[in-house]
């Protein structure tokens, strides 16, 4: 007996996603527009091209059930592991990025990063491990599954390195320890050590936060065991940090001092920050109008189709354009988290969540980093900065999310006979 | 259970409340950089994509007293050179003179000029031939950074005839750029140099206009015009001078390549300059957009010292034209009167002590009166006459009458005169028994420790020619102020008596006798002096005015070399029938009274 499945699709998740995307794809184009040409001349043609790939996959992986995909969950996280390995072993550089060992090439076709991929991956494999339990983690020991699922791409990504996608590993990493319910206590008792390894630099706040966390441990109890250990973990970081920092190559330590102080530095490395900055400060409430950002113009800005795109979008859209796109991601956000809540099953809402993190994490970065409030890290932004791998990995999401949104509860809108 | 559905709303609240909360704080970081601060960042913007091309104002136009052009501008071409650091502009400069010549001196000094003003364009060649232009026009695109404009160029038509008052300019150095009365300029930017060009820079100067040129971040210029409004730059207004123009050229041509020295020509009256000339002369032309070595050479080397200007730099022994002060010091402090007669009649010298001082004509010129003394300029008259009056009161005299003073003319460079200013001069000079009432003697004359400049010797003779009252010379028309000091407070009798004399100084009984005019009554004194370099070769001086009952010209000439003092009043009364008469063939005015003399043979000084 034939039965009619009835399906349905998500339709303000695909709209917002699209019109990110062609939004992103104006302004690359506008990136693009020089008044000396620069390789990203030609990039918005790509991109085009790319959507069409991307918009495709998306459709083909939003026709695979949730189980399937759960199904090749092992199996694409030990491919990610392996191309993660070959890339590190015969992995190339590309554009500014040309030192950085990101790019899978065979025969000197760029194949694309498998970074990218890894993200999808070890968010499916997090959600798996996670998923599983009946209940959450409530201790540290507990979590050593997960930790080591993520540490694995993450070590085999930072010794690329690519300090972007490593930061967004990490915040997937909690986001999805929160999702899968744990208490939030533990999870500022775990971030604790990395708290140290920053306020080493500072006596007062190391101490402060020594306190907050002696009190933190005394309220939640957790194993004595752990709890000596993660006091001895915040002061040994403590004690290591300043010794850390003096391994620190120069040029490493430069940008982390440019980062905090971008003035120190004004034609070299701090010099993308505050090009960046007078470039968006500049574009006052409605910007220089599309395609006649000055700063963009005139090749002030770097990467100003990948990296730096948010502030062309500053610059030529003004605050009003901010305002709009910032909306148009805080939506797609909301959204996703809308589908996790409404997923059938553990697993899908993990995913669900998970890679919604790690979009945010991705937003955060980027146009933190545009306007200072975050070092630069090379991390582009999702449906904006030029590049095939990012936009391809974040329509495969899409598509999932599309998925596990139909196969959830109370897809109320836009219901679509499949 | 922990992803029951009531767990997992609950969570995405709080995970929808920190989404909108993280975003909110990102609108409020976007709010305050684009709307808060736009106006700062706006600013910034500009300046990263504009750079500002000066744009030179022609500079003040000067005239001589009938409007005629001593110096102008005409359009001139200056090349320079946007560029994001001091290598890269160095890097473009070297494959530049593969085109054009540049030596690696232009290069480096382009550099230097650079790090003193980064963004502004370096100036590399500040006045470029024609074809220099072609040839860069034609290779433009391969340096983006080249500027190429017109900047007008300083000319002065007459040159070499007028280059010892106008000056020259010429692009300001390193070491101006370091004063800070040149603050408000910058490399690159001409400046007077010299005579009038220097003395009124202020004025002559005009306010730089400014072009604004769009750069890339690498420094390359993408528009050219456009980008803003550009700012006109304003001509500084014209210079009005006393000069001559005409008298001027006459003046340089009397001299031409022959005689050296100097030659001031003043109204009386007004103090106002005629005619201003040092020779040899210059070509301030050649000075503009950079000094050919090979003539700032030739220049330097020259023994007659072309760049010195002997009117207002030099300092010769007035000889006998000082006569004429010690004779007003004499009236003035009542020593003597114009009949008064010396004890010793002249006998071609005058014991005094161990030492005898000689008269210059070894005949002697017998017994005679202040008057005849000053005629035939009789030494020994005057060595007494000295003597009577006191070295005190000679001293203080000579510096009331301003020779220890500058004249004050308008035109920079101008040096002191040497003048004793007391007693204690010599005692300092020789020790207090190293010298003797002697000086006295050289001093009434015009020799020992007496040098005066040419214009300084001009400015005591318009008092003489009028009423006392000394004018300061000026170059510049100067309407409001009459700057005239009296100097002489004498009888008017007196004055006419040393008027009488200096009168029969140039008729056929003084020692200027050739150097009479037609129709023109001139009067003046001659001087040699003797020179403390070459004894064998005397200056010669010539100081008067015509005509003698209303002078219209006093004239001062000093011939380096020139031997005897009725070469110099043979100068001057050729300047003076010029600028009586005009040139020749022109119509005189008044009726013309025959006083053909026949020349006499000039008798020395």
């Amino acid at each position: 007996m034939m039965r009619r499945r009835v399906l349905t699709a998500d339709l303000p998740l695909i709209g917002v996603a699209l019109g990110l995307s062609l939004f992103g794809i104006a302004m690359v184009y506008s990136a693009g527009q020089t008044d000396v040409p620069t390789v990203a001349g030609r990039a918005w043609v790509s991109q085009i091209r790319w959507l069409v790939v991307a918009l495709a996959a998306a459709f083909l992986v939003s026709r695979a059930s949730v189980r399937l995909i759960e199904w090749l969950t092992w199996p694409a996280f030990l491919l990610t592991i392996g191309l993660l390995v070959i890339t590190l072993l015969f992995g190339t550089g590309a554009g500014t990025a040309a030192s950085v060992k990101g790019w899978l090439t065979i025969g000197g076709v760029r194949l694309g990063q498998p970074a990218e991929l890894a993200k999808i991956t070890v968010v499916l494999m997090l959600a798996r491990i996670l998923g599983e339990r009946r209940e959450p983690p409530r201790s540290i020991l507990e979590l050593w599954k997960p930790a080591l699922i993520v540490l694995i791409p993450w070590v085999l990504i930072m010794a690329q390195p690519d300090l972007g996608t490593g930061i967004a590993f990490i915040g997937i990493f909690f986001a999805m320890l929160y999702w899968s319910g744990v208490p939030w206590p533990l999870l500022v008792l775990i971030a604790s050590p990395a708290v140290s390894l920053l306020l080493a630099f500072n006596t007062t706040y190391w101490g402060a936060w020594f306190l907050l966390l002696i009190a933190l441990v005394v309220r939640y109890r957790p194993y004595l065991v752990e709890g000596v250990g993660l006091m001895l973990a915040n002061v040994a970081m403590g004690v290591v940090a300043p010794v850390l920092w003096e391994r620190l190559a120069p040029y490493q330590r430069h940008r982390l001092l440019v980062f905090l102080d971008p003035s120190i530095d004004p034609r070299a490395s701090g010099w993308h920050v505050i090009q960046s900055q007078v470039a968006i400060g500049s574009g006052g409430w409605l910007g220089k109008g599309w395609t006649e950002g000055t700063q963009k113009r005139l090749a002030f800005l770097p990467a100003q189709h990948t990296d730096f795109i948010y502030a062309v979008v500053g610059e030529e859209l003004g605050f009003i354009g901010v305002t709009v796109t910032l909306a148009l991601f805080l939506f797609l956000l909301l959204r996703v988290v809308r589908v996790a809540a409404r997923a059938n099953d553990g697993f899908s809402s993990l995913v669900a969540f998970g890679l919604a993190s790690s979009w945010l994490v991705h937003i955060l970065v980027n146009i933190g980093m545009t306007l200072n409030l975050m070092p630069i890290t090379g991390i582009p932004l999702p449906f904006f900065s030029y590049g095939g791998s990012f936009l391809l990995a974040s329509w495969l999401s899409i598509g999932i999310l599309v998925r596990i949104s139909s196969e959830g509860r109370g897809g109320r809108f836009g219901e679509l006979a499949i | 259970m922990s992803f029951h559905p009531n767990d997992l709303a609950r969570r995405a609240r709080g995970a929808s409340w920190m989404l909108v909360g993280l975003f909110l704080v990102l609108l409020g970081a976007f709010f305050r950089t684009q709307v808060l601060r736009n106006s700062e960042y706006a600013l910034k913007s500009e300046s990263n994509r504009l750079r500002e091309v000066p744009l030179p104002a022609p500079r003040g136009i000067i005239y001589d007293r009938n409007d005629q052009i001593i110096a102008e501008n005409v359009p001139g071409y200056s090349v320079s050179m946007l560029s994001p650091a001091g290598d890269s502009l160095r890097a473009s400069l070297r494959r530049l003179s593969a085109l054009i010549p540049l030596s690696s001196d232009q290069v480096e000094s382009s550099v230097r000029r650079f790090r003193r003003a980064p963004t502004r364009p370096t100036v590399v060649l500040s006045d470029a031939p024609f074809d220099v232009i072609s040839v860069l026009e034609e290779h433009r695109v391969e340096f983006p950074g080249l500027i190429i404009q017109s900047a007008p160029k300083r000319y002065y038509p007459d040159g070499e005839a007028v280059a010892a008052f106008v000056g020259y300019t010429g692009e300001i150095t390193e070491n101006e750029l370091a004063q800070s009365e040149f603050s408000s300029y910058k490399a690159g930017q001409q400046i007077g140099k010299g005579g009038l060009e220097k003395q009124y820079e202020k004025q002559l100067r005009g306010q730089e206009g400014v072009r604004f040129v769009e750069v890339d971040a690498r420094g390359r210029v993408v528009r050219e015009a456009g980008a803003r409004q550009d700012l006109r730059p304003l001509a500084a207004p014209a210079l009005h001078t006393n000069i001559d123009l005409d008298l001027q050229r006459y003046v340089a041509s009397l001299f031409g390549d022959s005689l050296q020295g100097g030659i001031i020509a003043m109204d009386p009256v007004s103090g106002g300059v005629l005619a201003l000339h040092s020779a040899p002369s210059f070509d301030p032309n050649r000075f503009i957009g950079g000094i050919p070595a090979e003539y700032w050479r030739q220049l330097n080397t020259d023994p007659r010292r072309p760049l010195y200007n002997k009117v207002i730099q030099g300092r010769y022994p007035p000889a006998s034209t000082f006569k004429l002060a010690t004779a007003v010091l004499a009236l003035n402090d009542k020593v003597a009167t114009l009949d008064t007669h010396m004890p010793q009649a002249c006998t071609g010298g005058y014991q005094f002590g161990n030492r005898y001082f000689r008269c210059w004509e070894k005949k002697g010129h017998g017994d005679v009166s202040l008057a005849r003394a000053l005629e035939v300029s009789c030494d020994t008259y005057f060595y007494q006459l000295g003597l009577k009056i006191g070295l005190t009161r000679l001293i203080a005299g000579g510096v009331r009458l301003g020779f220890d003073k500058r004249s004050g003319i308008d035109l920079p460079g101008e040096v002191i005169p040497i003048y004793p200013y007391g007693e204690d001069y010599y005692n300092k000079r020789y020790g207090a028994r190293g010298w003797s009432s002697a000086v006295t003697l050289n001093l009434s004359i015009g020799q020992g420790e007496n040098d005066q400049t040419v214009v300084n010797m001009a400015r005591f003779y318009t008092a003489l020619a009028t009423d006392g009252l000394a004018a300061r010379p000026e170059v510049v028309r100067n309407d409001d102020e009459r700057s005239r000091t009296r100097v002489i407070q004498l009888s008017d009798r007196d004055l006419q008596g040393l008027r009488n004399a200096m009168k029969n100084v140039v008729s056929e009984r003084g020692t200027a006798a050739s150097a009479r005019i037609a129709d023109v009554v001139l009067a003046g004194k001659t001087g040699t002096a003797q020179n403390a370099h070459d004894v064998t070769r005397d200056h010669a001086w010539f100081v008067g005015f015509a005509p003698a009952d209303d002078p219209k010209i006093v004239v001062s000439v000093m011939l380096e070399f020139g031997q005897h003092g009725y070469y110099a009043a043979r100068v001057a009364s050729k300047v003076i029938e010029r600028f009586l008469k005009g040139p020749p063939g022109a119509l005189v005015a008044g009726p013309p009274t025959a006083l053909a003399t026949p020349i006499a043979a000039d008798s020395a000084r």
